[in-house]
C-alpha cells in the first residue's frame, strides 16, 4: 500500500476548460456555454501557442494549473507524462509524408513526434532540470503513470507532477487508435501530510472478486471518447468526494485507490 | 535539485542480460566484434528508396517467425524483440524469478523511441479507399495493438507471461536507460520483486528520413568524437536485463548500483550548450551509487557522432572525471540504436565489467579539440569495479546508469 497527498489538480477537457468547470459539471451538471477548442498555455511563447501540437498544449495547461493549485514551483518537481497514443496528428503526418515524399519530412514535426514532446516542452518552458519521463501503457497508461509517480515518492522525491493526456485520432490511423477530443489531467502528489487535502492510498489488485464500483460518472460520460478516459473516475471521485476507485492498470490488473478527503 | 536526487540506491542483482545488434544476436557476437574492432555498419539497404548513408541493420529479423499464438503482434520491431529475448539465458532467468516471486510480482519495463511505427508506415503505403472515399489500412495490418507506442511492452508481456506492472518508456534515445531507473523504483516501492527491462527499436522511415531532415545523418560511417565527424549512423537493436532485489534470489556477479536522470531544459533536438543536463545525470548516478568519480573504470558515452553532442559530452566528462577514466562511444560498431541505445550500451558496460575489455571508439582517429584524455579511441584491457552508461534523448532527456562488480 502506497500513500500520497493530492496537493494540486489541473484539468482541461473539451468543453470543460479547467478544474472548476469539471467540478461544476460533475457536481451540478453545469458547463460553460462556450469553451475554446484548445488551451493556450501561458508557458509557450505567443507564436508557439497555436503551432504547438494540441496534446502538448493540453498537457502543459493542465500541468501548470496543478502546480499553481499546489503552490509548488514547477522547476522543483520531477515529472511523469503518460499518454496512450501521443500526438496522432504528427504520427499521421509522418506516415502520410513517408508514403508520398519521404525527403519532404519536416524537421520540426519530426522532433515533435517523440512521445516525450510534452515532457520536453514542459521542462524547457519551466526551466526545470528535474527528471522527466514519458510512458505509455495502453488502457493502463494513467494507472501506470500513477504507479511511477508513487514509486518516485517512495524513492525520495518530496513531490512529483503526474500529467496524463490524449488528443483526437487523425487520418487512417483513427480506426486503429480511436480517440476524440482533448483531455489533460495533472496531479501534484506529495509525501507531506497536510490537513484538508485528499490522500490517495493505492495497491495493485487482480480483477477477480473486485467490485468495479459505480457506472460511468458525469465526466466519464462527457469525455468517454478520449483515450485517456480511464483517468476520469479518479477525477470524479476527487470532485465528488467519493471513497474508492478502481482503475485499469493492464491485462487483468487494476489499481485500487482509497481516497481520504481531508 | 535535492528533491529530485535519488538517495543511495539499494543494489539490484543482474540475473541475465543480452543485446542483439548489427554485430549479431547475443553476448558472444557483441564480445567478438568489440574485441576485433569489426563494425556492424553497412551501406543503407533499408526500404525502397534508401538515403545515401550507413546503417546498423540486424541480420535475420525478416526470418523470425513468431509462435502462432503471438502472430497478431507480428511486425519488424516485435520480431527483433523476440529474437533478442531468446539469447543468453534470459528466459531461464525469468522462469527463476517467476518461481521465486510469482508472475504478478515481475514487472515489464521496456524502452523504445518509435515502437512498431514501421508497421504503421507500411499500412499508410498500402491504404485502400472505400466507396465513401475513406482510407483504410490493409486487412493484414488492421491490428490495433501494434499501432500504438505501448506495442513493445504489450508484446513482451504477452510473450513472457509476466503479470506485474507493464509499461513502455518512450523518452527518445534515453528510453531503455530509464527503464532501469523505473524498474529500480518499482521494486523499491514494493510494486514488484523483480523486473524484465530492456529496449527495442528498429529501422524505419520515420527515423531515417526524420534525422535526415535535421541534417544529422552522415553519408559515411559515423566517427564519434573525431574532429572530422559529420553526423550519426542509425542502427537497430534489442536487448534485455533481468533485475531482482538483492538478497531475494541467487547472488550475481554484477549489479545495478545507481542511476541519475535530468532534463536539459534547453531545446527539443539540440543539447544544452554547456552540457548541464549531462553533468547532472552523471553526478546523480555517482551519488546514488555512493561513488567518487575516480572510482569509475569505464564510461560508455552517448557519443552519437553529431557535431553538437560529442564536443559537449566530452567537455562534461572532462570537467567531472580524472584523466585516468576510459570513456568511449561504441556507436561506430552498432550505429545509434535510438530507444535501444540505453540497453545495448549498458550491456557493453556490463561486458567491460565481466570481461575486462574496455571498448575504444571505432572509426575515429583525430580527436575533437573538446576531447580530454578520458576519451579513448583504442580498446584496452583492465579489471574494473564500476562502469557507467550515458544515454541522452530529444527533449533534453538524460539518464546515466552505474553498474558494479560484486566484491
Amino acid at each position: 500500500m502506497r500513500e500520497a497527498i493530492v496537493e494540486g489538480i489541473g484539468f482541461w477537457g473539451s468543453g470543460l476548460p479547467d478544474w472548476d468547470a469539471a467540478c461544476a459539471w460533475a457536481r451540478a451538471g453545469q458547463r460553460p456555454a462556450q469553451a475554446p477548442a484548445r488551451p493556450a498555455p501561458a508557458l509557450l511563447a505567443a507564436n508557439e501557442r497555436r503551432r504547438a501540437p494540441a496534446t502538448v498544449a493540453v498537457a502543459l495547461e493542465a500541468a501548470l494549473a496543478a502546480c499553481e493549485a499546489a503552490g509548488r514551483e514547477p522547476t522543483a518537481l520531477p515529472s511523469v507524462f503518460a499518454s496512450t497514443h501521443g500526438e496522432m496528428s504528427i504520427t499521421d503526418y509522418m506516415c502520410a509524408t513517408l508514403a508520398s515524399d519521404p525527403r519532404a519530412v519536416s524537421p520540426t514535426r519530426f522532433h515533435n513526434s517523440v512521445h516525450n514532446a510534452a515532457a520536453g516542452y514542459w521542462t524547457i518552458g519551466t526551466g526545470a532540470h528535474a527528471p522527466a519521463t514519458a510512458i505509455s501503457a495502453g488502457h493502463g497508461s494513467f494507472a501506470q503513470g500513477l504507479i511511477e509517480a508513487m514509486a518516485q515518492l517512495a524513492a525520495g522525491s518530496e513531490a512529483v507532477l503526474l500529467v496524463a493526456y490524449d488528443g483526437p485520432a487523425c487520418g487512417p490511423l483513427a480506426e486503429m487508435a480511436p480517440s476524440e477530443g482533448l483531455l489533460g489531467v495533472a496531479l501534484v502528489l506529495s509525501r507531506v501530510p497536510c490537513p484538508g487535502l485528499p490522500v490517495l492510498r493505492m495497491e495493485l489488485a487482480q480483477h477477480a472478486g473486485m467490485d468495479r464500483g459505480d457506472a460511468a460518472g458525469p465526466l466519464s460520460r462527457l469525455l468517454a471518447g478520449n483515450a485517456m478516459q480511464p483517468a476520469l473516475p479518479l477525477l470524479e471521485a476527487l470532485a465528488l468526494e467519493r471513497g474508492q476507485v478502481l482503475l485499469p492498470a493492464g491485462a487483468d490488473q487494476w489499481l485500487r485507490i482509497d481516497i481520504g478527503h481531508g | 535539485m535535492t528533491e529530485a536526487s535519488p538517495p543511495r540506491l539499494p543494489p539490484l542483482n543482474l540475473l541475465a542480460y543480452s543485446a542483439t545488434t548489427a554485430l549479431g544476436a547475443g553476448l558472444d557476437a557483441q564480445r567478438q566484434a568489440l574485441a576485433q574492432g569489426r563494425s556492424g555498419l553497412r551501406r543503407n539497404d533499408f526500404g525502397s528508396d534508401p538515403l545515401d548513408c550507413w546503417i546498423g541493420r540486424v541480420e535475420g529479423v525478416e526470418d523470425v517467425a513468431l509462435p502462432p499464438a503471438l502472430a497478431g503482434f507480428a511486425c519488424r520491431n516485435n520480431a527483433l524483440a523476440w529474437l533478442a529475448l531468446q539469447q543468453d539465458g534470459l528466459t531461464d532467468a525469468l522462469a527463476g524469478v517467476v518461481a521465486r516471486h510469482g508472475a504478478r510480482r515481475v514487472a515489464v519495463v521496456m524502452g523504445t523511441s518509435t515502437s512498431a511505427i514501421g508497421a504503421t508506415e507500411e499500412a499508410y503505403a498500402r491504404l485502400s479507399t472505400d466507396a465513401e472515399g475513406m482510407a483504410h489500412f490493409p486487412p493484414e495490418l488492421q491490428r490495433p495493438r501494434i499501432h500504438t507506442p505501448h506495442a513493445l511492452g504489450d508484446f513482451v508481456q504477452a510473450t513472457t507471461g509476466l503479470q506485474g506492472p507493464c509499461v513502455t518508456v518512450a523518452t527518445a534515445c534515453s528510453s531503455s536507460a530509464k527503464v532501469f531507473a523505473q524498474a529500480a523504483r518499482l521494486i523499491h516501492a514494493g510494486f514488484a520483486d523483480a523486473a524484465l527491462v530492456g529496449g527495442v527499436d528498429t529501422l524505419c522511415g520515420s527515423v531515417l528520413f526524420g534525422f535526415h531532415s535535421l541534417q544529422l545523418v552522415a553519408s559515411a560511417p559515423c566517427q564519434p568524437f573525431d574532429a572530422r565527424r559529420s553526423g550519426l549512423s542509425l542502427g537497430e537493436a534489442g536487448g534485455y536485463a533481468v533485475l531482482e532485489r538483492a538478497g531475494a534470489g541467487p547472488a550475481t556477479a554484477l549489479q545495478l548500483r545507481g542511476y541519475g536522470e535530468s532534463s536539459d531544459a534547453h531545446h527539443m533536438s539540440a543539447p544544452h550548450p554547456q552540457g548541464l543536463g549531462a553533468r547532472l545525470a552523471m553526478e546523480q548516478a555517482l551519488r546514488s551509487a555512493g561513488l567518487e568519480p575516480a572510482q569509475l573504470g569505464y564510461l560508455n558515452l552517448h557519443g552519437t557522432s553529431t557535431p553538437a553532442n560529442d564536443s559537449i559530452e566530452a567537455a562534461a566528462v572532462a570537467a567531472l572525471f580524472p584523466p585516468s577514466l576510459h570513456a568511449s562511444s561504441t556507436k561506430g560498431w552498432t550505429g545509434h540504436t535510438l530507444g535501444a541505445a540505453g540497453i545495448v550500451e549498458s550491456v557493453f558496460a556490463l561486458l567491460a565489467l565481466s570481461d575486462g575489455l574496455l571498448p575504444g571508439t571505432l572509426n575515429s582517429t583525430v580527436p575533437d579539440p573538446a576531447c580530454g584524455p578520458q576519451i579513448r579511441f583504442d580498446n584496452a584491457r583492465a579489471d574494473i569495479g564500476h562502469a557507467m552508461n550515458n544515454s541522452f534523448g530529444f527533449g533534453g532527456n538524460n539518464c546515466s546508469l552505474v553498474f558494479g562488480k560484486v566484491e
